[in-house]
């Protein structure tokens, strides 16, 4: 949706930069220091999209997928050229880590020209190919949706934590203690979080803040209550909220039932992305898109359902201040 | 006195250690085991089918590790393990198949019902049985088989019947 008021997006996108884009651009700060007081700037999540993403096929087209990646990064930041808003997120020197989702399998994991797409433009901002790796929880399941495993050689890694191990000591907030994975403490200092828009049997959607989940070593303890607040808990964890500077929501093919497995007759070729650096602002607008989507398809909302996605409003509250779930707080760019 | 090990003693002492850290070493890494499970067919069994996996299987306990959330709700009726393995159609529609092994009937049926029809049409198979363009879900006994093909074409529904027909009769109620 359009904001009002602005003639032309350059116009809208000079005036609307969130606090937090702002402070990081500026100091390279970690994204929410759990200090900093609220921002009162809106949160933007900028969502872009290509009806002609497949092509004539059915697969996503490289090309297309890395065009529509520069789109929205450079609609987030504001930015005109593709490799601008990646030199302001990372450095080079770092190690960038970016947390896929394949649990759904062939039918609904993080897209491989996606992630590819993402590891070109970071190499393109001095990331060298073997200080990225990308991950989930297990190497098998990894090569299972198309990628590659390697962890080898002066190219772009590819593993699970399985292969790695979770760290011996537990860590805990509020109604969580676990064990952290490996490649997010001793392989990486940015992590990029790259989940599928999904509904959850038990969460009602499962974006960018469950993605954390693939995290930890016990995921299977924080699945009661709608999974709440344990999703919350589990990103307040420290070296995940500071090492978390991006969400890119891959909304290619997404689910409105039946989810976090792969149902066809319930998912849908959404062709879009979704960008923000408040991962709460962009549950929630992910969610909407969700509602929206189950509603053309006459089914109940997910709170008529009985999950209701009350991990969001958790993630927001005073406790946590994640990012906001205020929707009058978030500006939702399509592009 | 400190009784040393003496030889005689060594070789028990260090089998039952060996086998002490065999069964902890797998129960740390906890993944799916693999078997040849008599519930699917061989490749080419079925006209068209190839299969192109090992078959994994997670208990109820790991189920989370396959399933995530959706898990809970296959606990809630009593699952006892779920078995997979991918098949390939004419090489080109890939296929996962699902065995959820149940406690009994009532909760496979359970499950089968628990899960909103959308526009899927009933079948005849098994006990229950409902599929759309892409999937292929059916019950018998405490058994509850799902079957999702991740390309579509005018093929792949007969073809899902095929494979979702043999997988029948090798299901024993």
């Amino acid at each position: 949706m359009r904001e009002p008021g602005y003639r032309t997006r350059r116009d809208f996108l000079k005036r609307c930069v969130t606090g937090s884009a702002a402070l990081y651009a500026a100091g390279k700060v970690p994204l929410l220091a759990a200090t900093e007081p609220a921002s009162a700037a809106k949160s933007r999540v900028v969502i872009g999209r290509d009806p002609q993403l497949r092509g004539m096929g059915a697969t996503v087209d490289a090309n297309r997928i890395l065009s529509l990646l520069d789109r929205t990064m450079q609609g987030l930041f504001n930015l005109d050229h593709p490799a601008e808003p990646w030199k302001k997120l990372v450095r080079p020197g770092e190690k960038v880590a970016l947390k896929v989702n394949a649990l759904g399998g062939k039918g609904l994991s993080t897209n491989v020209a996606l992630v590819e797409a993402i590891c070109e433009r970071l190499q393109e901002a001095g990331i060298k190919a073997n200080d990225i790796v990308v991950w989930d929880r297990d190497t098998d399941e990894l090569e299972h949706v198309g990628f590659h495993a390697g962890s080898s050689g002066a190219r772009v890694q590819c593993f699970g934590t399985d292969r790695v191990g979770f760290e011996d000591d537990l860590v805990t907030y509020g109604s969580v203690g676990s064990r952290l994975s490996k490649i997010l403490t001793q392989r990486c200092d940015v992590l990029i979080n790259v989940p599928v828009l999904k509904d959850h049997d038990g969460a009602g959607v499962t974006i960018a803040l469950k993605n954390m989940y693939g995290v930890i070593h016990n995921p299977n303890k924080y699945h009661p209550n709608g999974c709440d607040p344990f999703i919350a808990d589990v990103n307040m964890l420290p070296e995940i909220r500071q090492k978390m500077r991006l969400t890119i929501c891959d909304a290619t093919t997404a689910s409105y039932e039946g989810g976090p497995g792969f149902k066809p007759e319930y998912s849908w070729k959404n062709n879009a992305l979704l960008i923000s650096q408040d991962p709460v602002a962009l549950d929630y607008t992910g969610w909407q898109i969700i509602e929206r989507k189950r509603a053309e398809k006459g089914l109940k909302t997910l709170a008529a359902d009985g999950r209701l996605p009350r991990y969001i409003a958790t993630a927001a509250d005073g406790q946590h201040r994640l990012g906001t779930n205020d929707p009058r707080r978030i500006a939702v760019v399509e592009i | 006195m400190t009784k040393l090990i003496t030889t005689g003693t060594f070789l028990p002492c260090f089998c039952t250690i060996a086998l002490l850290g065999t069964l902890l070493a797998s129960a740390g890494c906890n993944r799916a085991r693999r078997t040849n499970a008599q519930e699917f067919p061989a490749s080419n069994e079925v006209a068209g089918w190839t299969k192109v996996s090992e078959v994994r299987v997670f208990e109820a306990a790991d189920l989370w590790r396959y399933i995530d959330g959706e898990a809970e709700r296959y606990l809630k009726f009593g699952v006892m393990r779920v078995k997979t393995a991918d098949y390939r159609f004419q090489n080109k529609v890939e296929t996962t198949v699902d065995i959820y092994i149940m406690k009994d009937a009532d909760g496979a049926a359970k499950v089968f019902e628990s899960e909103p029809r959308g526009d899927a049409r009933q079948i005849q198979l098994g006990d229950a049985a409902r599929m759309s363009s892409q999937s292929l879900v059916f019950c018998k006994g405490p058994y509850l088989t799902r079957m999702v093909a991740f390309q579509d074409s005018a093929e792949v529904p007969q073809a899902l019947l095929a494979l979702a027909g043999n997988i029948e009769h090798r299901l024993k109620k």
